[in-house]
């Protein structure tokens, strides 16, 4: 076993799986000769051949639509949109398609497909490749929003992605794509879906995050390790749908719980986390919930990315005012 | 300086059974034997009175809004019997008499537009590839071009048509679907319903192009121009089409001319728009009354036949309409079974919830 990189790791997953399921098909921009912008897919058009591993022209709406038509066929089709701020080109057929097929023939078809995207900001990308829109696709019904968080996790993640029978949006941070090496044992094994990961326990506080907000997330949680304070940590990993209940138990235990993410406030994913804390675990919060998030501005271009992005010392300050509120 | 002309194009129209039931050109060998014509012909009357059920279900609340496709009968009987019967359709939401000869059950699609998901889960076995209705317009011209690369892919022997308005071709789906059907040569047949209206915006103001059918060439696609009033010529072409993309020829584009004699829906009033002199001209033009007009020429078809395939029609469509208002609503729990393959825990507490409505 070698040490990996989460691009790495998606790279084998795709390969099993390709060899595995003769199935599973990959399209996008950019995916065969060139292995994608970022190198997810480099040496599979030589393994795989034309017909499984697709150049598409250059139209996000093409390959979202072409992906509801050959997942009515039972195709697995894993569709690479190169970044997430590209990929609202094809928001029609993803949210009046991709997402209802199954329920609107009542289970005559369905669309077993994996939408890849990078996403995040962190890596001083030009304009509209820093998105972290996820909140917009976990609003959609019976889509899953799965993020991952590391390159085991990638790995896990996305094979559990492809198998799914029914549609996954799977996000990638583009700035974790090669900042850790983890050892990853390339053996086919999937992680769940619809879970919480909990990566570390602790009693005074709850740290709720996913994607590239975990690695400020375990760095605030050692430093607090210091100062005394035992932060669990959850990786949300699956953001649609929610698995409220591992957040929900790690929070009647600590009383206190910070949410973390890079998209904007209003109206993110962490607005739903609080909002079904107060609602399930209120007489377990000892202080206010609270959020460490992007602003509610448009991600500025990359001379101030650098201020949008929560940083361990915003997390640092939240888990604070909530250890001193009681 | 060198300047040449790198490309150029002409655009075919054809037409065989004039306005009047005349033959104006030598009949296709399909069409040199009666009984194909007056299956063809008894078809689309039975779509007709389907139609004029539909809508008369709405006009006594019995059935929801409903896009009817009174004159335009002939292009999805044309194409759909020009299918093969394990070739895939793929929808816009006025093919109404293509779905009834590919199998959907009349009373599936009065449930559809009736208010129930029920009318999308195809029974017969022979439509169970087929896509449901689509009413996001042209997107289903991309999922035509998905499931023409599926089988492609798996090197079946089998082509994939789909219908679209006038109006969709001003969609980018459209282009984008065309585009990539002429890049990967694809089995993939598009039909233009070109019926003048997209609800109150006419067609001199959808496009400047001449014809539709046009925006195909652009794509390398064979495209051409039918008169689609006439059954007779929309099938010939529509089956010349499905057999190049058996061939692997690749894709094919016909523009189909007819005209919307009724409103958008029944949810429109089209006299806010639409001058009624219009209509006379394009009611002489009608593609039922000129096959009939044909068949009774070569005493093929009369007065007493029609009257007893009228009554027969009537009765199949009054037999789906008992069946369609006979069906139970779904269950409450039936917004939930389908969401997903299974139901994720998180959204248990609302399924129980539900369930106590
Ligand atoms: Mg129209």
């Amino acid at each position: 076993m070698t040490a990996i990189t989460l691009i790495e790791a998606i790279n084998q997953a795709l390969d099993y799986e390709l060899n595995a399921d003769p199935n599973v098909i990959i399209f996008g921009e950019d995916v065969g000769v060139d292995g994608g912008v970022f190198r997810a897919t480099v040496g599979l058009l030589d393994k795989y051949g034309t017909d499984r591993v697709i150049d598409t022209p250059l139209s996000e709406n093409l390959i979202a639509g072409l992906s509801v038509g050959l997942g009515t066929q039972g195709i697995k089709a894993i569709a690479e949109f190169q970044f997430m701020g590209f990929l609202y080109a094809g928001l029609d057929q993803i949210i009046s398609h991709v997402s209802r097929m199954r329920n609107r023939t009542r289970g005559r078809l369905s669309c077993p497909i994996v939408m890849r995207t990078p996403y995040g900001g962190g890596i001083h990308a030009p304009e509209h490749h820093s998105e972290s829109t996820e909140a917009l696709l976990a609003h959609i019904p019976g889509l899953r929003v799965v993020i991952p968080s590391s390159p085991a996790m990638g790995y896990g993640l996305l094979l559990a992605a492809i198998r799914d029978p029914d549609p996954v949006i799977f996000l990638e941070p583009t700035r974790i794509y090669r900042l850790v090496k983890e050892e990853v044992n390339n053996d086919g094994t999937a992680l769940p879906l619809d879970v919480c990961y909990v990566l570390r326990d602790g009693t005074d506080v709850t740290l709720v995050s996913w994607g590239a907000m975990l690695h400020e997330t375990l760095k605030a949680a050692d430093t607090l390790a210091q100062q005394g304070i035992q932060a669990a940590v959850i990786d949300v990993a699956t953001i649609k749908p929610l698995d409220m209940a591992t957040i929900i138990s790690s929070v009647q235990k600590t009383g206190r719980c910070v949410i973390i993410h890079e998209a904007a406030r209003t109206c993110g994913v962490g607005a739903e986390i609080a909002a079904n804390l107060a609602e399930f675990a209120l007489t377990s919060l000892l202080a206010p919930i609270k959020r460490v998030t992007g602003y509610d501005t448009i991600m500025p271009l990359y001379q101030l990315e650098d201020h949008y992005m929560p940083h361990e010392n915003d997390i640092l300050q939240a888990v604070h005012e909530v250890m001193e509120y009681a | 300086m060198v300047e040449k002309v790198v490309a150029k194009f002409e655009i075919k129209y054809r037409q065989i059974l004039d306005q009047h039931g005349n033959l104006v050109e030598k009949l296709p060998e399909f069409a040199q034997n009666p009984a194909n014509l007056i299956e063809l012909y008894k078809h689309m009357v039975l779509a007709r009175i389907f139609d004029a059920k539909a809508v008369a279900l709405q006009r006594t609340g019995k059935l929801g809004t409903y896009p009817a496709s009174l004159g335009q009968e002939a292009i999805s009987t044309a194409a759909a019997s020009a299918m093969h019967a394990n070739d895939i359709l793929c929808p816009y939401y006025r093919d109404t008499a293509g779905y009834i000869w590919r199998g959907v059950k009349m009373e599936e699609i009065l449930l559809y537009w009736g208010g129930s998901e029920l009318g999308s889960n195809y029974a017969n076995p022979a439509v169970k590839e087929d896509l449901p209705i689509c009413v996001p317009i042209a997107s289903q011209t991309l999922h035509a071009a998905g499931i023409a690369l599926a089988l492609k892919i798996r090197q079946q022997q089998r082509a994939v048509l789909t219908f679209i308005g006038d109006g969709g071709t001003s969609r980018g789906d459209f282009y984008e679907a065309l585009n990539f059907a002429g890049v990967r040569k694809l089995p993939l047949v598009f039909v233009i319903n070109n019926n003048h209206w997209a609800i109150s915006v006419p067609l001199e103001q959808q496009t400047a192009t001449a014809t539709l059918a046009q925006k195909g060439v652009a794509a390398n696609i064979h495209s051409e121009v039918v008169d689609g009033n006439d059954v007779i010529v929309t099938k010939q072409a529509i089956s010349e089409a499905i057999a190049r993309a058996h061939a692997g020829a690749g894709p094919s584009l016909i523009e189909a001319i007819t005209y919307r004699m009724c409103d958008h829906t029944t949810a429109d009033d089209a006299s806010r728009y639409r001058n009624p002199d219009e209509l006379v001209i394009e009611k002489s033009k009608d593609p039922i009354l000129r096959l009939g007009k044909y068949l009774e020429s070569i005493k093929q078809w009369d007065i007493d036949r029609d009257k007893e395939w009228q009554a027969a029609a009537n009765s199949l469509v009054n037999n789906a309409v008992e069946n369609y208002l006979n069906t139970a609503a779904q269950p409450l729990t039936s917004m939930f079974d389908f969401l997903y393959a299974t139901l994720p825990s998180a959204l248990k507490t609302q399924y129980d919830m539900v369930q106590t409505r």
